[in-house]
């Protein structure tokens, strides 16, 4: 497959592109300084292949640690975790988590760190042309010998989604990936993940406290309770995209939510 | 012509005092004052008598004043050459204050005694050492050389190495921290009669203390490096799909590269100044072996020479240390 032709998708055709997740009671605990911390108790939660859900609440409530526990990085302390049917064991380049610091690293220009999944897994002699495919996706070909610290906050935020999306993931797990962005750099990424999300497909599952955010995103919302998170509600909405924050549904389910958090005036 | 450039011709041709202040600005004055410094230094080295003879009087008098007649020429053209030029202004300062010391240190030691022979020495006395013991200095720095870098190379590659397994294995760091910070304050030196049992040779032992001072600083630092390197890199690299050698080698091992150069030029500072005692292990010959017998004669000149001799070559390797940190650390640039 040309470079060319793949404009906007880094896959490779034969790839499977999005991953079912299913998580069944699953309650976590952390162990600190010999206390004994619950952060989330009996979640249940089924993503569909394609789906983008948001989940919300308060902070510090674990969303952050559902998000690890689905990625691998961590095993839950009770219940079990699938993706497609299978059980998550660890980390795979198939489910990457995006975290809300860029986490570039700071001595590996940005074409080296898109190129991290492919090197680490040893394939990237045969597949360099899929780092500058991710880059020029997230607008950041010019950008492909700078090092990390010459980019903006937005644009070290791109370059960590190419990092990811190099990978061709079938499940993009976002934890307030935008949070510490300014207003306008928020909005003009807010349209672009959407349009990747369209145009790849992946499943995604993003963690915001930005009401907004998950209403101009995702078709389904999840919100949580205070530590230990359980599932408080589940908003289900379809609007087509892109989506604008004045639309009288999105506004009238935007009341709802915050009612639901304990935030409406 | 126009009325301004005529006035301004007739200024030039016919007002001196406006010419000479252009001449007089187109002048580096620092220059001129530092030609006065080093002529002195010559005047006084050739006008005045040794109290005692150091021999190269002459040669040195020649080698200030040849100082001087360049100071004066870079007076009235050091504005003409460029970023040269601006590299001998910034340190003007510095070349009157070598001028002056010169003058001051010949009068206080070769010419009033003051500060006497055999303890102090005057410039030309230093002088008079390099050009009467070039073969001989030659052969010790060449000895001090390769003690050095042997030992160095091998104790940073051990300590290095000691650093990123104490930094990333738990194991490792269980067993091997305590006994690095036991053995991390003792003096090198201590080691001396350990070394003479284990080691086949002298020189084997010398080597073996050099790389010991080197590789120490260079353990403690790359493993508190390696330890520190921020979590979320591994588990970015994890979420890739890295395994473990990777993630050492692409993410702990550049990540605590900053930390590395701290404990290297640590390692340079310390190797040198063990290099001395090494020497005194059944040495031929180097510098430090030079110092000791001088020391034991009295030659105290010889050993001053010695000592510059080392300072130099010390600031050298740390200036090279340097550029090497600049180049691979060059993605630090904006963190600093």
């Amino acid at each position: 497959m040309a470079p060319g032709h793949a404009a906007l998708r880094v896959a490779r055709p034969d790839v499977a592109r999005s991953v079912a997740v299913t998580v069944h009671g699953v309650s976590h605990a952390f162990e600190l300084a010999g206390s004994h911390l619950p952060v989330l108790d009996s979640i249940e939660l089924s993503v569909a292949a394609g789906e983008f859900i948001a989940v919300l609440g308060p902070s510090g409530c674990g969303k952050s640690t559902l998000l690890r526990l689905i990625s691998g990085l961590e095993q839950p302390s009770a219940g079990t975790i699938s993706a497609d049917g299978l059980p998550i064991n660890g980390p795979d380049p198939s489910r990457i988590l995006v975290f809300q610091d860029p986490t570039l690293f700071p001595w590996a220009t940005v074409w080296n760190n898109v190129a991290t999944g492919l090197d680490a897994r040893g394939v990237l002699a045969h597949e360099r042309w899929r780092v500058n495919a991710a880059l020029d996706l997230v607008g950041l070909r010019a950008f492909a010998r700078a090092y990390p610290h010459q980019l903006s906050g937005g644009m070290a935020q791109r370059a960590a989604l190419a990092r990811a999306l190099v990978n061709d993931p079938g499940l993009l797990l976002l934890d307030e990936p935008l949070a510490k962005l300014d207003s306008l750099t928020r909005l003009s990424l807010q349209a672009e993940l959407v349009a990747l999300w369209r145009s790849a497909r992946f499943t995604a599952i993003l963690v915001t406290h930005d009401v907004e955010e998950a209403l101009l995103l995702a078709s389904r919302i999840i919100v949580l309770s205070e530590r230990p998170a359980r599932i408080k509600a589940e908003f289900q909405f379809e609007r087509p995209y892109p989506r604008h924050r004045d639309e009288p549904e999105l506004i009238a389910l935007r009341r709802r939510i915050l009612e639901t958090l304990g935030l409406a005036t | 012509m126009s009325e301004a450039s005529q006035t301004l011709d007739a200024g030039i041709t016919t007002n001196p005092r406006v010419w000479l202040r252009g001449v007089w600005r187109g002048i580096w004055t620092n220059g001129l004052f530092a030609a006065v410094a080093w002529a002195a230094a010559a005047l006084v080295t050739v006008s005045l008598p040794d109290v005692v003879p150091w021999g190269s009087a002459g040669l040195f008098a020649a080698i200030t004043a040849t100082g001087a007649a360049v100071l004066i020429f870079l007076a009235l053209a050091v504005h003409h050459l460029g970023r040269f030029g601006e590299t001998v202004v910034h340190y003007g300062p510095w070349l009157i204050a070598v001028g002056v010391w010169l003058t001051f240190w010949e009068l206080t030691t070769a010419k009033f005694g003051w500060l006497p022979k055999p303890f102090f020495s005057p410039p030309h006395g230093l002088l008079h050492v390099y050009v009467s013991e070039t073969q001989r200095l030659l052969i010790c720095i060449g000895y001090t050389l390769r003690l050095w870098s042997l030992g160095f190379v091998s104790g940073i590659i051990v300590g290095y190495g000691a650093g990123v397994a104490l930094g990333w294995s738990k194991t490792f760091s269980y067993w091997g921290m305590p006994v690095l910070k036991l053995i991390g304050p003792v003096p090198a030196t201590a080691w001396i009669p350990c070394t003479f049992f284990f080691f086949p040779t002298t020189f084997a032992a010398s080597v073996f203390i050099v790389a010991l001072a080197s590789g120490i600083p260079v353990a403690i630092l790359t493993s508190s490096g390696v330890a520190s390197v921020n979590r979320s890199y591994y588990d970015v690299g994890r979420n890739l799909g890295a395994d473990n050698r990777y993630l050492i080698a692409k993410i702990a091992v550049p990540a605590s590269l900053p930390h590395v150069f701290v404990g290297l030029f640590m390692g340079l500072y310390y190797s040198f100044a063990v290099l001395v005692v090494a020497e005194m292990l059944g040495a031929k010959y180097g510098l430090g072996w030079y110092i000791q017998f001088q020391t034991a004669y009295s030659g105290y000149a010889n050993v001053y020479a010695t000592l510059l001799i080392m300072a130099a070559i010390c600031a050298g390797l740390v200036k090279l240390l340097f550029i090497a940190r600049d180049r691979l650390l060059g993605w630090q640039k904006g963190f600093i």
